[in-house]
């Protein structure tokens, strides 16, 4: 086996094209997870079994069947209901919903670590619900939590080249593709490996430096 | 002190003037279980407008639980609960709100929100309550600030306090809300010795300088001495004694009053 500069150079635009739909997925999916996460959980604390109920159930179900399941599913399921949508577009709504059931999790966490105290506080100065949530609740179980979510970003990114089997063209893709027009593999794949590398370690940095101006 | 800083302007004069002896607060029958513990045992008492009352006796005796029920952070399981003749319980959320707004409370441990300034501390809740403008509230929270001795702390964050000026925030963002009643539950418990004094300064200056109600429960007995118009001695959810702090010190009617003041003083 022979390493081929050439092939790697001969990649670089499909690497481009491949990289651009990863981030895609990855900063859509991972604001779809932060949001709905946090709908999740607060659905969760509503004092109504109405309520509970269902939203636990629907989550239970998505965490704990496999995201490739729930690709095929949105992807060739739903049309035959009428519903379509790009490929991507099912593809980052997919995952957003599958690391959302996690997410839940993280914040329900954060959200029973804020000290009693707090609400007590909240209760003896009056502030109505709504304000105590979002004045005082949510700022400090957020910030409890960013570490944990930067986690789930990460393992997101490495859950990105399974939208292939919807035909989307990520990086992974776009590596299969050139190494079966050109019977090169190992510089492709090589090539998106260490992009993987660089992605997840420049989000954690940003992560990191979204910690600490977080911090009070 | 700044007049801004009085309590009371909103109250009806006839209802609770200055220094009256008009009743403000009311328990009656009031019983309060955490599982099969009693805490407070068909308790009834009544405070009059203005007056400084102080909570002793040993630990688990339901004077916090007094407190908390005040604050609504309780519910009771039997009696009634008035506040300046509107009732807290039973009471619809509505009315609870309302009655709410008479009264401030201060914690053991401080209880104030981290992720906030000081200066975001005091006005948040006068802002988001009361209605009042960004400036009025941070005008009044300067006062506050001034009063406690904390006036250069407004764009300081809780964590860069020490409890004591912590604790001095707290009795600050209270104040802002101009209770009519103050409820103080062992705000100096939590202290480092030598930080109390500066705390129990402040709230000598509030209880000389202010007609506002205040219900302290304290383990300083030489402050309860000094601000209090008059002592209950609280034993295993009743009141077993009350009178004036001299009264209660020096010569107690009971000996279960008499020993717990020599464990403590």
């Amino acid at each position: 086996m022979k390493w081929d500069w050439s092939a790697v150079s001969g990649f670089m635009p499909d690497l481009w094209a491949g990289l651009l739909v990863t981030l895609q997925i990855l900063v859509l999916g991972s604001l779809i997870s932060f949001a709905l996460g946090l709908v999740w959980a607060l659905l969760m604390r509503v004092p109504s079994r109405w309520v509970t109920w269902p939203v636990g159930a629907v989550t239970e179900f998505v965490r704990n069947t496999p995201l490739l399941v729930q690709l095929f599913f949105l992807f060739y399921v739903l049309p035959e209901w009428g519903v379509t949508f790009s490929a991507l577009t099912t593809g980052v709504f997919a995952i957003g919903l599958h690391y959302s059931t996690y997410t839940m999790q993280v914040y329900r966490a954060g959200i029973e670590a804020v000290p009693v105290g707090q609400w007590e506080a909240a209760t003896a100065l009056n502030l109505p619900l709504r304000r105590t949530w979002i004045a005082v609740i949510l700022p400090q179980a957020v910030r409890r939590v960013v570490p944990a979510l930067g986690n789930y970003v990460i393992s997101m990114l490495k859950d990105t080249p399974l939208v292939m089997a919807i035909t989307v063209l990520e990086m992974l893709g776009r590596a299969r593709l050139y190494s079966q027009e050109h019977f090169q593999f190992t510089e492709p794949l090589t090539v998106i490996g260490v992009a993987f590398i660089v992605i997840s370690y420049l989000a954690s940095l940003a992560l990191r430096a979204l910690e600490r101006r977080l911090a009070h | 002190m700044p007049t801004d800083t009085l309590p009371n302007p909103g109250t009806d004069p006839e209802k609770t003037p200055a220094g009256s002896t008009g009743e403000l607060i009311r328990l009656e029958q009031v019983t309060k279980r955490f599982g099969s513990n009693t805490v407070l045992d068909h308790l009834d008492f009544s405070v009059d407008a203005g007056k400084h009352v102080t909570l002793i006796g040993p630990s688990g005796s339901g004077k916090t639980t007094i407190l908390r029920l005040l604050m609504t952070l309780l519910k009771p399981d039997e009696g009634t609960i008035t506040v300046d003749g509107q009732q807290l319980f039973p009471a619809s959320d509505k009315q609870v709100r309302e009655v709410r707004k008479k009264i401030g409370m201060v914690f053991q441990q401080f209880n104030l929100f981290p992720n906030m300034t000081v200066l975001r501390n005091i006005t948040e809740a006068p802002v988001t309550v009361l209605g009042l403008s960004k400036d009025e509230a941070v005008e009044r929270a300067k006062g506050l600030l001034d009063m406690v001795g904390l006036a250069d702390k407004c764009d300081a964050h809780p964590a860069q306090l020490s409890g004591g000026q912590q604790q001095r925030v707290a009795i600050a963002r209270a104040l802002a809300m101009r209770p009519q009643v103050l409820l103080l539950d062992e705000v100096t418990s939590a202290l480092d010795p030598e930080l109390v004094a500066g705390v129990l300064d402040v709230l000598r200056d509030i209880a000389r300088s202010t007609d506002i109600t205040m219900l302290c429960v304290t383990h300083e007995m030489n402050f309860a001495r000094d601000i209090s118009d008059q002592v209950l001695m609280f034993d295993s959810g009743r009141i077993i004694e009350s009178g004036p702090p001299e009264k209660i010190f020096s010569d107690p009617e009971l000996d279960r009053t008499r020993e717990f003041l020599s464990a403590v003083l």
